[in-house]
């Protein structure tokens, strides 16, 4: 290990490491914005990060510039950082390049900040892994979340014949102007979406309202009032949580074949609001146990009974925990997925995700999928990024299902 | 235990007290207001019970029930016996002779329906020539009691008619009245008749094993994977700086998003023959040909692990965020003075501090793990080695048809989290004081 901790192997190594860490982002990024045949150089790009780890733990300020120009130069030869297809022009490479070499240089330099050639201490060794550990991590973890959202948005753009020509096009030809948009309005046209939309707002909101109506109540009792069983029914609603929901799909739907009730919102609306009464219940109790009694026992000693109590004194209180049990129970009925598709069948009637559903299948395009996904997921997405405060705040609340 | 000791009756109290005056008893047994607490609790309690009961018990008793019944897809349509009337003999005029017709069957072609009975009103203006002898007119009421349908059971009764003046004026059609019938079938679901076949089928080979093993894998690697992943990006968040919050939020979107929206673009994107990442592999060199990755042994399993980790490494990175940021920052400092370095401090002062929600979540997150079913149904549909127990409940019941298999799998299933919840309660409610 103690070879490691010297300044002029440590900044090299690192420099490598994050050298090829740059030169495969670089290359992801340039294809999909571009369509274009980029790849990493993996002995160009070793080369160039080595060289720059070295010359930011001897002159940290020169890496950045240094990077830029010679990714860019290095791009025009056999040793290029990022490998160019036959059919790119000069341009792109060198930008690639100088890209890649400055996302390369100023990182480096930061991270081999404090580290100096001779020998380190493990404090200042250590911190640099760290640094790299850290610049790494942003840059993989937003890689795997924006690249599926991006990919779905993006396909949707399309049509049929530019998916299959190059798959890894993902630019927007913005000159066909309002016929970008051609399979979201075939979409709301043709295949009704508007009205699954409506339809999967509306159970979605009832089934909030059902479940707070049902949760609230449970949860005070549970929360506040002494009553033999109190422990029982506090551990049975964690069990509940638990049973899998496929295991209670199946009597559901036979129950609703013999009662008529497949194929109808009533029976959706009926039993959403079942499989997250638990979760509301067992978030709220939470919160309402962590409101002062004593505000609660005021209002009892003024002459208040229990439910105006709760009504009067404990709701207004818990608005911030309602908002964020009302947006998780929101968010799980719009996801629901199995439900919706074993017990609706008939077209007319479909909520968003038994639309897009009914959407995979060999006769319709692709494009179609990911703009009835996009569809499902933009309204939910926004509404989590407008009240991400609750959002957070109720899925660490006492919630892990999902 | 405060609770209980005032009700715990007459506690043996000093004794020179009790020679001096009679001792105040505490009450016994519960009094009006604690009477009346509990009374409102069960009354709030009630619509939830009432719902989970409805809802999740009784499932929950009908899977038991099911399991061992010999129950088809197709036995959940009862059968019925079914008629058909119509007029032949295409009459024109009054006084023309026709044929009132009665064709009838039996919906199911194995099992019997017993005691039908067909009921009509005959339509006025008939003449009603030779009746069927099972028959009885009663003025135009006629009731034919056809006894036993056995499986697959057709019969057609035919009644001469002769048109009067009344029915011709009608326009010659018979009225919109259709002939009732009615008949009692045996149900299976609800008969005497039980089989342990379902649980025979279901353990019978090594399908069953396999299914369990596929499930194993997928929950132990999904559940650490996510919870791994979960701590590396806790671990990144863990400061602030400008931009974090758009992070998070971005981050996030993995678990808030439709799962249905998310798998068919994991679909798309890793698609043999025009999915980008296939295109992105070949471009850069690291195979020739296009990988079937949700098609072939054993990647598809690893595919849809790594869905599971990609989905759910959110939830994890939220918790173990949120207690991270509750643990005091002066133990770090006093580590540093002390000189301890930055993976010293994580793993000696950290660790141990998150040891606690890192294992509650492993045990929520790989019950729930273990009970997934939408991300592998829509992913590979439980094919190419990717089968689990969960995806068997419904391949059993809807794509073989055998509701009971179904069932049967449903309760392996429910035994396997009995097992868990044990576990999690016995462990959990030391941890987090459940």
């Amino acid at each position: 290990m103690s070879i490691f901790r010297h300044g002029y192997v440590a900044g090299p190594i690192l420099g490598l490491l994050w050298a090829l860490v740059i030169a495969t982002a670089t290359a992801v990024v340039f294809s999909f914005a571009t369509g274009g045949a980029f790849r990493p150089g993996g002995i160009g790009a070793g080369l160039l990060g080595a060289g720059l780890g070295a010359l930011a733990v001897l002159w940290p300020r020169l890496a950045g510039p240094v990077g830029l120009g010679l990714g860019a130069l290095m791009s025009l030869t056999p040793l290029a950082p990022v490998v160019t297809g036959p059919d790119i022009a000069a341009t792109p490479a060198l930008l690639a390049g100088g890209v890649m070499g400055a996302a390369t240089g100023w990182p480096i330099a930061a991270m081999m900040a404090g580290c100096h050639s001779g020998a380190l201490t493990r404090h200042e060794f250590e911190a640099s892994v760290i640094r790299f550990l850290t610049g790494f991590g942003y840059i993989f973890f937003t890689a795997i979340v924006a690249i599926p959202f991006y990919v779905m948005v993006m396909t949707s753009l399309k049509n049929q014949s530019e998916l299959i020509q190059n798959p890894l096009d993902f630019s927007i030809d913005l000159s066909k102007g309002w016929d970008l948009f051609r399979s979201y309005s075939e979409l709301f046209g043709q295949f009704n979406f508007g009205s699954y939309l409506w339809t999967s707002f509306l159970v979605s909101v009832l089934t909030v309202f059902i479940t707070l109506l049902f949760a609230v109540p449970g949860a005070y009792a549970v929360a506040r009032l002494r009553f033999a069983g109190r422990a029982a029914i506090s551990r049975s609603i964690l069990l509940i949580y638990m049973v899998p929901m496929i295991v209670l799909a199946l009597p559901i739907y036979i129950a609703f074949s013999m009662l008529g009730l497949r194929n109808s919102i009533f029976g959706i609306v009926m039993i959403y609001p079942v499989t997250t009464i638990p979760v509301a219940l067992y978030m709220l109790q939470g919160y309402f146990r962590g409101l002062p009694a004593e505000i609660e026992e005021a209002g009892l000693m003024d002459g208040l009974s229990r439910l105006k109590v709760i009504w009067q004194i404990t709701l207004p209180l818990s608005m911030p925990a309602l908002a964020s049990v009302s947006l998780y129970v929101f968010m799980i009925a719009w996801n629901e997925f199995l439900l919706a598709f074993m017990l609706l069948d008939d077209p007319s009637k479909f909520t968003l995700t038994r639309g897009i559903a009914a959407l995979n299948s060999s006769e319709i395009p692709r494009q179609h999928l990911m703009a009835g996904s996009v569809i499902a997921t933009v309204p939910i997405m926004a509404l989590f990024l407008g009240l991400e405060r609750f959002m957070t705040k109720g899925l660490t609340a006492g919630s892990v299902k999902g | 235990m405060t609770a209980q000791t005032p009700r715990s009756g007459s506690a043996p109290l000093g004794q020179s007290a009790e020679t001096s005056r009679p001792a105040p008893t505490p009450p016994k047994g519960r009094n009006p207001l604690e009477r009346r607490e509990a009374r409102l609790a069960w009354g709030l309690l009630l619509p939830t019970v009432t719902a989970v009961t409805l809802v999740v018990v009784l499932p929950l008793l009908a899977i038991f029930w099911i399991s061992v019944k010999p129950v088809g897809l197709a036995d959940l349509r009862p059968p019925v016996p079914v008629v058909s009337e119509d007029l032949r003999g295409r009459p024109e005029a009054v006084g023309d002779a026709a044929t009132l017709r009665y064709r009838l069957r039996n919906s199911s072609q194995d099992q019997v329906i017993s005691g039908v009975l067909l009921t009509d009103t005959l339509p006025k203006g008939l003449e009603i020539g030779d009746l069927d002898p099972r028959c009885v007119l009663d003025g135009r009421e006629m009731t034919c009691d056809l006894g036993d349908f056995e499986g697959g059971y057709r019969e057609t009764i035919e009644i001469p008619v002769i048109i009067g003046q009344a029915f011709a004026d009608a326009g010659m059609e018979l009225p919109d009245s259709p002939p009732g019938l009615t008949g009692r079938a045996s149900n299976v679901l609800t008969s005497g008749s039980f089989t342990f076949e379902n649980f025979a089928r279901i353990f019978d080979g090594a399908e069953f094993w396999g299914v369990l093993w596929v499930t194993l894998v997928y929950t132990v690697f999904g559940t650490i994977g996510a919870l791994l992943f979960g701590l590396f990006a806790a671990l990144l968040l863990d400061k602030s700086f400008r931009g974090q919050g758009v992070l998070r939020g971005l981050y996030l979107f993995p678990y808030v998003a439709p799962v249905i929206a998310v798998a068919f673009t994991w679909i798309i994107l890793f698609d043999p023959f025009s999915g980008s990442a296939n295109a992105l592999l070949i471009q850069m060199g690291v195979t020739d040909e296009a990988i079937n990755f949700f098609g072939q042994r054993p990647l598809a399993l690893i595919m849809v692990i790594l869905f599971e980790v990609w989905r759910y490494f959110p939830l994890s990175f939220l918790f173990i965020l949120a207690r991270m940021q509750s643990i005091d920052t002066d133990m770090y400092e006093a580590a540093d003075m002390d000189g301890a370095s930055p993976f010293q401090q994580f793993w000696y002062l950290s660790m141990p501090q998150l040891l606690g929600i890192l294992s509650v979540l492993f045990l929520l997150r790989f019950i729930w793990t273990f009970n997934k079913f939408d991300d592998i149904f829509l992913l590979t549909g439980g094919n190419a080695g990717t089968r689990t127990l969960t995806v068997n409940v419904y391949e059993q019941a809807f794509a073989v048809s055998n509701i009971g298999a179904g069932a049967a799998v449903a309760v392996v299933i429910f035994a396997c989290l009995l097992v868990f919840s044990f576990l999690f309660f016995r462990f959990i409610s030391q941890e987090e004081g459940l």
